[in-house]
């Protein structure tokens, strides 16, 4: 079945939700108590928030119900979450499956999001895990409070909780037509208590064919305020008496500051300079005082260099450090026994990930105790490493997340609050700062380079009869084949990285599928069948073949991969991570004077089990497809000897309108199996599809991100 | 640093500011007059969210010193708006659901805006053409588009 994206209609935005992220709120946990009520009636659980964090990866945070939700005395439900919002569409999710299970509209919940101090911690916002796990955490506590809500409507009316119908916030018993809103029930003093529960581990959640909310397509619920304007990003947030700051950077890659003056810095009108250590920065009444003082600082800076490698020398340079060495392929036996042997190395440069709003943070002191608002997908590990660094307990530290400008796995440190926190410690006032576009190109963690070694043998079936993957420095995701072979071993290497390099949509998930997809492509070649049959002939899992036959039908690849045009190729790709499954077919064209590639046409199915939210997960996998294309195509970061070359958007070139190939897209729905999360794995077979593509236009196999063909010039 | 007066009509409303010319239109808006909804994402020129209108015209706020704006008109993102009822572009944004994290949305608004104003009746190919310097690095450009068209498409029901 495919489904279709229905579009709802606009929901009444909810001030309050973001009320509470705002800057000008600057609210204590005891306020936000009070705040909540117009009367609030079930508080916070017994002790802060913090006693309620089981560091949960995504659902373990909330013990008991009132830790989750939140029932006002005017009926008003809101429901509390560790989790963030960066455009993945985690606060219509979380509130669907909150109105799902407490038989309310999405409109009448107030979702709070990661505000440290009142939420429970739903571990970092990454890995797909909100789908699977933070949606069941928030639906068991919704669910939990339905229940004691019911129990005690029964119990006023003297009848059984299987005779009552919940709907619309009101528990009604039909026959002696008596009826119990949820703001009746929350005058009486026990909803208190009932909420002070722990929630059941074992309860029963609405099940998929009665959802009326969960599975339609809830948009973003304060859309409103973002087309507006009005919303308060990390980078907007205004304190009185604010400072804008800057950060002295190096010049280069493990220098290290031997000596700084501040004194012409800091003879500037209004400006505060600080050194400690290793950092040293400024905070000004203006960015561009600040900037100018900065300046003055960089010019007194005296730096030791040392010898960094370039990005010309990089696959050297990790393999020579492969932890171990690199290990020698054990299946001898395979390798003699082959009809053909093919051995292939396959490299990924870093990239950046680039969100719009760079890192950005606001810190505040109020003596002792530290508020910062900043955009991290770890709102509880960065609140654990400010207490670590400026040595307060946890309690005096409050990290707020306000809806940030993307993050892609980019975000999970938090550096800028605590440069922040350093600053506005320092001048005595709260310290705005947001890192520059190049700051985040060169001092921004990468997504790690790889080097991926490949070898395999065929039998004189063209069966795989041994399998020997590799991958140097980039990770272990999706390493593992999803393809029969007689013998297979796939294996991650850790290296020594020259770059801060970390996570990023799907993590080395992407690489891996890079490898080896183009591999199977170079592999099919070899045995003389078509890259379909042979992927086919080689993959057991039901789930991943149905969306790569559903990809190469809705493509029409048989005709068009025999149909040869000059100039114009078609590839196909397929693959699963966390626990979905995506196939790509690509087509491509070929300028035949510059050799540029341009990517025409894209047919991806993906697939994640029951869709939650139809029209947001559509715009996940169009965002993956579109993404992918840009390191596919063109992203490379450039450095030479720790300095980076390419370190702005004029010379990183990221995808734009142009680049929009015509999409054509589809979701296989399968309500009967668990919602995986979608925001990552439509990403990884784009690239492959691409370079198969390539390849089948010009009998040229490209071996490397991004996929330039060896006559066209430098992007 | 030699400072100015520099006044000029924001949304509609008379403003002076007294600070360093040279400083970006785009910090003066955010910082001094609290308007945050035109966003920096790179302060090089190159991604169009610090799109204003100056004078009616399409402007990169982020390149544009402060001194320009003398004695001129700006109309930034939270001046497009009439009180609670939103522009018909901001109204397509929201209702083709063409925003993911949303930073992008006030520069493509304004774009969007400004081409409207260059050429009142576009095709949605030519809106397109308009915002061919914005990034949305969500990648959200198929449902920008959906929103492009559906301005156009408004626009050719409104009869000059
Ligand atoms: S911030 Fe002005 S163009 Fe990017
Ligand atoms: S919606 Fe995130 S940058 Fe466009």
């Amino acid at each position: 079945m495919t489904t279709e994206p229905r579009t709802g209609g606009h929901s009444t935005p909810d001030p309050t939700a973001d009320a509470l992220v705002l800057p000008d709120c600057g609210i204590s946990r005891r306020s936000f108590v009070q705040w909540l009520g117009a009367g609030l009636l079930i508080s916070v659980g017994a002790g802060p928030a913090l006693a309620q964090r089981s560091g949960g990866r995504g659902g373990g945070g909330a013990r008991s119900v009132s830790a989750r939700v939140h029932l006002g005395q005017d009926g008003r439900i809101t429901v509390l979450s560790g989790k963030v919002e960066m455009g993945q569409g985690a606060r219509a999710e979380l509130s669907q499956a909150a109105a799902e299970e407490l038989r309310l509209a999405v409109g009448q919940v107030t979702m709070i999001l990661a505000d440290t101090s009142v939420v429970p911690d739903d571990g970092t916002t990454a890995g797909s895990r909100t789908t699977p796990a933070t949606v069941p955490a928030v639906r068991q506590a919704c669910a939990a409070a339905r229940q004691l809500l019911v129990e005690l409507a029964c119990r006023r009316f003297g009848v059984q909780p299987g005779e009552v119908v919940v709907r619309d916030g009101q528990i009604a018993h039909a026959a002696s037509q008596r009826t119990a809103t949820y703001a009746d029930l929350a005058q009486a003093g026990e909803t208190a208590k009932a909420f002070e529960r722990a929630i059941p581990a074992e309860i029963e959640l609405t099940p998929v064919q009665a959802w009326r909310v969960l599975g339609t397509s809830v948009p973003r619920p304060n859309g409103r305020d973002l087309v507006m304007g009005t919303h308060a990003f990390p980078s907007d947030v205004r304190r009185p008496g604010m400072l804008y700051g800057k950060v002295l950077r190096p010049p280069s890659y493990g220098a290290r500051l031997s000596s700084v003056d501040l004194a012409v810095a800091q003879a500037l009108p209004g400006v505060v300079a600080v050194r400690d250590g290793e950092f040293a920065g400024v905070a000004a009444p203006t960015s561009l005082r600040a900037r100018e003082a900065l300046a003055a600082l960089a010019t007194t800076a005296r730096w030791e260099e040392l010898p960094q490698p370039s990005s010309s020398e990089i696959y050297d340079y990790l393999r020579q450090r492969a932890q171990g060495g690199v290990p020698a392929n054990p299946f001898t036996a395979e390798l003699a026994a082959a009809q053909q042997v093919l051995r292939q190395t396959y490299r990924v440069p870093y990239v950046q990930h680039a969100p719009l709003e760079p890192r950005a943070a606001v810190a505040e002191w109020e003596g002792d105790r530290l508020t910062v608002w900043t955009g991290t997908q770890s709102p509880f590990g960065y609140h654990r490493e400010l207490a670590r660094a400026f040595q307060l307990s946890e309690d005096n530290v409050r990290v707020m997340v306000p809806d940030f400008g993307s993050g892609f796995g980019g975000k999970h440190s938090g550096e800028a609050a605590i440069e922040a926190a350093r600053l506005a410690r320092a001048a005595g006032r709260p310290v705005s700062l947001t890192w520059t576009r190049a700051e985040e190109f060169t001092w921004a963690y990468f997504r790690p380079a790889a080097a991926i070694d490949i070898e395999a043998t065929l039998d004189a079936t063209g069966r795989l009869t041994s399998w020997y993957f590799l991958n140097l420095n980039s990770g272990g995701a999706a390493v593992d084949t999803p393809y029969r072979a007689g013998a297979a071993r796939s294996r991650f290497i850790a290296s020594n990285s020259p770059l801060r390099q970390g996570s990023y949509r799907t993590l080395a998930a992407t690489a891996n599928n890079f490898a080896r997809e183009s591999f199977m492509d170079e592999l099919a070649l070899a045995a003389g069948v078509d890259p379909l049959d042979f992927r086919l002939a080689h993959l057991e899992h039901p789930r991943l073949r149905a969306v790569l036959e559903a990809a190469a039908q809705r493509f029409g690849w048989r005709e068009r991969v025999t149909a040869r045009q000059p100039s114009l190729g078609v590839g196909l790709a397929c693959g699963t991570e966390k626990g979905s499954y995506v196939a790509a077919c690509a087509e491509v064209t070929i300028d035949s004077v510059t050799q540029q590639i341009a990517v025409r046409r894209v047919c991806e199915v993906f697939e994640c089990g029951a869709i939650l939210n139809p029209a947001n997960l559509r715009a996940q996998v169009q965002s993956c497809i579109v993404m992918g294309l840009g390191p596919a195509l063109r992203e490379e970061m450039r450095f030479a000897h720790g300095k980076m070359l390419n370190a702005s958007f004029a010379q990183y070139r990221v995808p734009r309108f142009s680049d929009l190939p015509e999409l054509d897209l589809h979701l296989l729905a399968r309500p009967d199996l668990p919602a995986a999360g979608g925001g990552e794995t439509p990403i990884i077979a784009i690239a492959p599809a691409i370079a198969n593509a390539v390849a089948h236009a010009t009998g040229t196999r490209v071996r490397q991100m991004p996929i330039r063909l060896p006559e066209a010039p430098t992007a | 640093m030699m400072e100015a007066t520099i006044q000029f009509t924001v949304n509609g409303q008379r403003r002076s500011v007294t600070t360093d010319p040279a400083r970006p239109l785009v910090e003066v808006l955010r910082e001094d007059l609290q308007l945050t909804g035109t966003k920096v994402g790179c302060g090089e020129g190159q991604c169009g969210s610090c799109t204003v209108l100056l004078n009616g015209r399409t402007a990169l706020a982020c390149q544009t010193p402060v001194a320009q704006a003398d004695r001129q008109t700006v109309l930034t993102i939270e001046g497009l708006a009439a009180g609670a009822t939103l522009h018909p572009i901001q109204e397509a944004f929201l209702a083709q659901g063409a925003l993911q994290c949303g930073y992008c949305t006030p520069g493509m608004i304004m774009g969007v805006a400004g081409a409207l104003l260059d050429k009142p009746q576009p095709t949605a190919a030519e809106l397109r053409a308009h915002l061919e310097g914005h990034l949305c690095r969500c990648c959200g450009y198929p449902r920008i588009l959906d929103a492009l068209e559906r301005v156009a498409e408004l626009t050719r029901r409104i009869t000059p």
